[in-house]
Formats: C-alpha cells, sequence, structure tokens
C-alpha cells in the first residue's frame, strides 16, 4: 500500500478540476485515477458544441472542453493513472484500483475527491414491456458507439426520452443516415433545452410526442422490429386504445442520468435520497471526513462549466483539509422549500472563514417571473428576480461571506421560491 | 408570409411570429427581449448551423477524431457537408484546429478537429 494526500477518483471534467485547484493551492502528491485509456470522460463522446460559454466565453464541442482542462493537468505534472478501475473506498480512506499495468493496487489517501460521474438509466429502471431483443440502447452508448467507435447502432430509430442526450443523438443519427421516426416523451414537456428541440429536431422534421410512452417492444429473429407507443392520461398511465406501432430496428432510451455512488456507499457515504449524491457541507465534504464529491457524481448538472466550478471548489478545500485537518465544529442545514426540490450543499459550516457559498439548486416544475430567494430564519437576505425557471436547468445563489457571517447557531437557511406562475 | 420560431436563446423559447413579406422592414412579434427579434430576422434570411462529426484517423492512439465546421455554415447546406466529411480521412497526429479539409461546399468555412490524436 502507498500513500498519498489527495486521490481523485475519475479523471472526466470534475476530476480534473479538482486536481487543478488543489495544485493550484498548494498539494503536490495528487493522483487522478481514470478507468477509461483517455483523460476527458464524457466530453470525449459529446462533440456537438455548446460547451464552456460561462468558462472560456466561446462555445467549444466536449473534447476541446475537456483538452483545455486536461493541458491544465499535464502543465503541472499530476500524475495521473489511466486504465484504473477503482473497485472500493473505505472509510478510512483506502482506495482499491485494479489495472492491466499495476494489478490490484491499494492507496492510503489523506483526502479522497470522488468524481465518477453518472450513468444512464437503463431499461431495466422504468420497466418497458415487450421482447429482450438487440437493438435497444441507451443515448451515451449510441453516442459512442457512433463519435468513438464509428458504428451505426441502427438505420431506422425510435428514441424514447427528450432530454438533452436523446435529442442530440437524433440529429446525430440523422447525419449518420438514419430514420429518426420520432422522439417520444412521457411528460407534457422536455426537459432538454430549447435550442436542441429546434436544432435537432424541428430542423430536420422529427416528430416529438409529448404525453406518450413506449408499452411493447417486438423483435424478428432476436432484433428490434417495432415499437408499440401509447398516449398517456394525467396520472402517466398509458390510454391503450390510443396504441400504434411504430416499425422501427433500434430504440434509444434518453430516460435520466443517475450519480454513481456505490464507491461512496461502500466508504458509508450518507446519501441524498433526492439527488442520489452525497449529502455534503459547503467544502464538498461528505458525511465521511476527508471525503469529498463534485460534479454529476453529487447531482447532475445541464452545464459542464458549473461542474468545473463546483469541482475547482472541492479540490480546494481537498487540499485545505490535508493540511489544516478538520475545522468545522458546527453546521447549519440548508432546504429548498416551495418548489425547490433540492440545495446543494445540504449544510454548511460554522465558525470558518470563507469567501462565500454557492447553492446549487433544481425546482420541481417550470414558473415565469418568479422570485428566486433565500431566507435566514425567515428574513430575506438575497433575491433573484427570474423570468423563468425550469427543472431542466440549475439555479445558482451566492451567498457572499458578509451575508454567510450572520448564519448563527441553530439557524435556519431556506432557499424558496416567491409568486411567480406555473 | 408569416412564419413561427421557437426562440432558442433561454429557456423562456418564445414563440416568435415573423412577417418578411418585406425583406427591408422584417417584422418580428412573440419575443420578450431583443435577442429574440436578431434570431427570427436571421433565421428568416440567413439561417446558419455549426455542424460536427467525426472521421477516422490513420496510426493514433484513438480510432476517430471528432471535427467541426469552424464556424456556422448555411443551413441548407448541413447535408453537402456531412458528405464531404464522410470523405476525410485524418492521419496522427492530429491536433485541435488541424484543418482537414479546406472551404466546406464552397462556404469558405474550413472543418477543423476537435480532438487530438497521438501517433503511435
Amino acid at each position: 500500500m502507498t500513500n498519498r494526500d489527495i486521490v481523485i477518483v475519475g479523471g472526466g471534467p470534475a476530476g480534473l478540476a479538482a486536481a487543478t485547484a488543489a495544485y493550484d493551492v498548494g498539494a503536490r502528491d495528487i493522483v487522478i485515477l481514470e478507468r477509461e485509456e483517455n483523460l476527458g470522460g464524457i466530453l470525449n463522446q459529446c462533440i456537438h458544441n455548446g460547451f464552456g460559454l460561462h468558462t472560456f466565453k466561446e462555445e467549444l464541442t466536449g473534447p476541446e472542453y475537456a483538452a483545455r482542462f486536461e493541458q491544465l493537468v499535464y502543465d503541472r505534472g499530476i500524475e495521473y493513472r489511466l486504465g484504473s478501475t477503482v473497485i472500493n473506498v473505505s472509510a478510512d480512506k483506502v482506495v482499491t484500483y485494479v489495472s492491466e499495468k499495476d494489478g490490484l493496487q491499494k492507496i492510503k489517501a489523506k483526502a479522497i475527491v470522488l468524481t465518477c460521474g453518472c450513468r444512464e438509466r437503463p431499461r431495466g429502471g422504468i420497466n418497458i414491456a415487450g421482447a429482450r431483443a438487440a437493438g435497444i440502447f441507451s443515448a451515451g452508448t449510441a453516442q459512442k458507439l457512433v463519435n468513438i467507435d464509428g458504428l451505426m447502432p441502427g438505420r431506422e430509430v425510435v428514441i424514447l426520452g427528450s432530454g438533452d442526450i436523446g435529442l442530440i443523438m437524433a440529429r446525430r443519427m440523422t447525419f449518420e443516415g438514419a430514420k429518426v421516426k420520432a422522439v417520444v416523451e412521457l411528460m407534457p414537456y422536455s426537459s432538454g433545452l430549447n435550442r436542441n428541440i429546434v436544432q435537432c429536431l424541428n430542423d430536420f422534421g422529427i416528430p416529438l410526442m409529448f404525453s406518450h410512452t413506449v408499452v411493447d417492444i417486438k423483435a424478428t429473429n432476436g432484433r428490434v422490429s417495432s415499437v408499440v407507443i401509447a398516449q398517456v392520461d394525467e396520472k402517466l398511465q398509458p390510454i391503450m386504445s390510443t396504441a400504434q406501432e411504430i416499425a422501427c430496428d433500434t430504440l434509444l432510451l434518453s430516460v435520466g442520468l443517475l450519480p454513481e455512488n456505490e464507491l461512496a456507499g461502500y466508504a458509508g457515504v450518507q446519501l441524498s435520497p433526492v439527488t442520489n449524491g452525497a449529502i455534503v457541507d459547503d467544502q464538498m465534504m461528505t458525511s465521511v471526513e476527508g471525503i469529498f464529491e463534485c460534479g454529476n457524481v453529487l447531482h447532475v448538472h445541464d452545464l459542464v462549466d458549473y461542474v468545473s466550478e463546483e469541482s475547482t471548489h472541492a479540490g480546494k478545500c481537498a487540499a485545505a483539509y490535508v493540511q489544516n485537518g478538520m475545522t468545522a465544529t458546527e453546521y447549519v442545514p440548508t432546504c429548498g422549500t416551495n418548489g425547490v426540490r433540492y440545495v446543494v450543499p445540504q449544510k454548511i459550516r460554522k465558525d470558518t472563514n470563507y469567501e462565500q457559498i454557492s447553492l446549487r439548486m433544481r425546482v420541481a416544475n417550470a414558473f415565469r417571473n418568479v422570485e428566486l430567494a433565500v431566507l435566514l430564519d425567515g428574513e430575506k437576505i438575497v433575491s433573484r428576480r427570474r423570468p423563468i425557471v425550469t427543472p431542466g436547468e440549475m439555479e445558482t445563489v451566492v451567498l457572499n461571506s458578509e451575508l454567510v457571517e450572520r448564519v448563527k447557531h441553530g439557524s435556519k437557511l431556506e432557499v424558496t421560491l416567491l409568486g411567480g406562475t406555473k | 408570409m408569416s412564419k413561427q420560431f421557437i426562440c432558442i436563446n433561454c429557456p423562456l423559447g418564445c414563440h416568435l411570429e415573423v412577417d418578411d413579406s418585406d425583406l427591408n422592414d422584417i417584422k418580428v412579434s412573440g419575443n420578450t427581449c431583443p435577442r429574440g427579434k436578431i434570431y427570427a430576422i436571421s433565421e428568416v434570411t440567413a439561417p446558419k448551423r455549426m455542424v460536427t462529426d467525426s472521421v477516422p484517423v490513420d496510426g493514433g492512439d484513438v480510432l476517430r477524431v471528432s471535427v467541426k465546421t469552424a464556424a456556422p455554415i448555411p443551413k441548407e447546406k448541413i447535408f453537402d457537408c456531412i458528405a464531404v466529411i464522410r470523405t476525410v480521412r485524418a492521419k496522427a497526429p492530429v491536433h485541435i484546429g488541424d484543418v482537414l479539409y479546406t472551404d466546406v461546399c464552397g462556404t469558405g468555412v474550413d472543418i477543423v478537429a476537435t480532438r487530438n490524436a497521438k501517433a503511435i
């Protein structure tokens, strides 16, 4: 077993930003463990543009955005090990990983930053009836096949779910010569960006069917031959009299992302049933001292820029923890009310000096012309007027140091929506 | 003639109504902010899109590198552009920004690499 100051689990955008930030505040003994053969994570297969507007003030593709952060890691000489899959993290901060090159290895860390990202909800997660046939892929798997491996998953496609990955893949498959027959969405609205609905579907005349779902998958010779879709009622139950069959050889599923928290679970990290990520304090430290979490493993982000920002903060805090140990003695919980579904971090430290704290949150429903407010013991301390808030877009409110100072023992810190129309 | 668009600038997604019967005086309604008007006018006069794709690499540490048009191209040339990209092969090493095809479909826009590939 070797000893390291900081072990970062995952070399995607979160891991790269955390490693760079830790280095920049003085940490030197850092190692990134990445299971793929490249750094950059999922960005490498996100070849479309639109990344980095906040961070770099220009629109980059996913691989370009990743390359900028990879370069920061190379410039600093931060160690990274590729093809290295972490299989266990323990509460006493021993990281166990396997790789073809190193075999089975254990590293005792002073701090661990979990940046494992998220994975796609699979077919089993939504219980679609029908054939267990070839031709059913998660949208991200199809994206990897097309963009990284140059392979086409199929020719006639139906996509279930209108999240951004599903929309992006509708255009991608169309570019590659496939016929995308429909994008089917259970909800009466899309969680994807307007821009993607316009530029990935409308541009190519691909129908988007709201309040519809797949109720059956049919197969011939072990390959998907059609799917049956039906409208759903307001309780999201299929109305079988509306069922129609669409001939296709491929069904892509874009039905949600789940933070990948198996390792956090092994270490005994307390998880939130709302975000499916860890419960963290304002330094992104989990319930296990010295284990930090950030990026999509903590809560699913819509913009990579926010992943980088959050992970930069987590990296700095991990380095500070290695240097100073545990400084917190007392916490004040945060909570979301009146339509704010969750707030991250779930608690903030008292008796510690900070510059400022970013509170990140998602709302449960879309509201127009609404006030996003932070209440401290019922008193409004921050207010932001928003023309619209939607469940698909993460909101951020910054508490400056003056406001943080005002948080006392036993305070209640609440983020809430005031006014607004649905 | 009246045309309809959904504005892509922000989550509001305003439903824009555009009257372009007089190209010198295009009328836009339904927008909440000036960005909506600018978007609507560009959509009826000269809609443009970025095109992204990936191409095979010879002798590289990765099988393919991703590519993009260095600037948005006219929307009606998207499929012609894709057909051209299908003929492109890169040779490692490839660096982000390397021009892999010049002046695609007479647009004056180059196809550039968006991923690095080391030679092996």
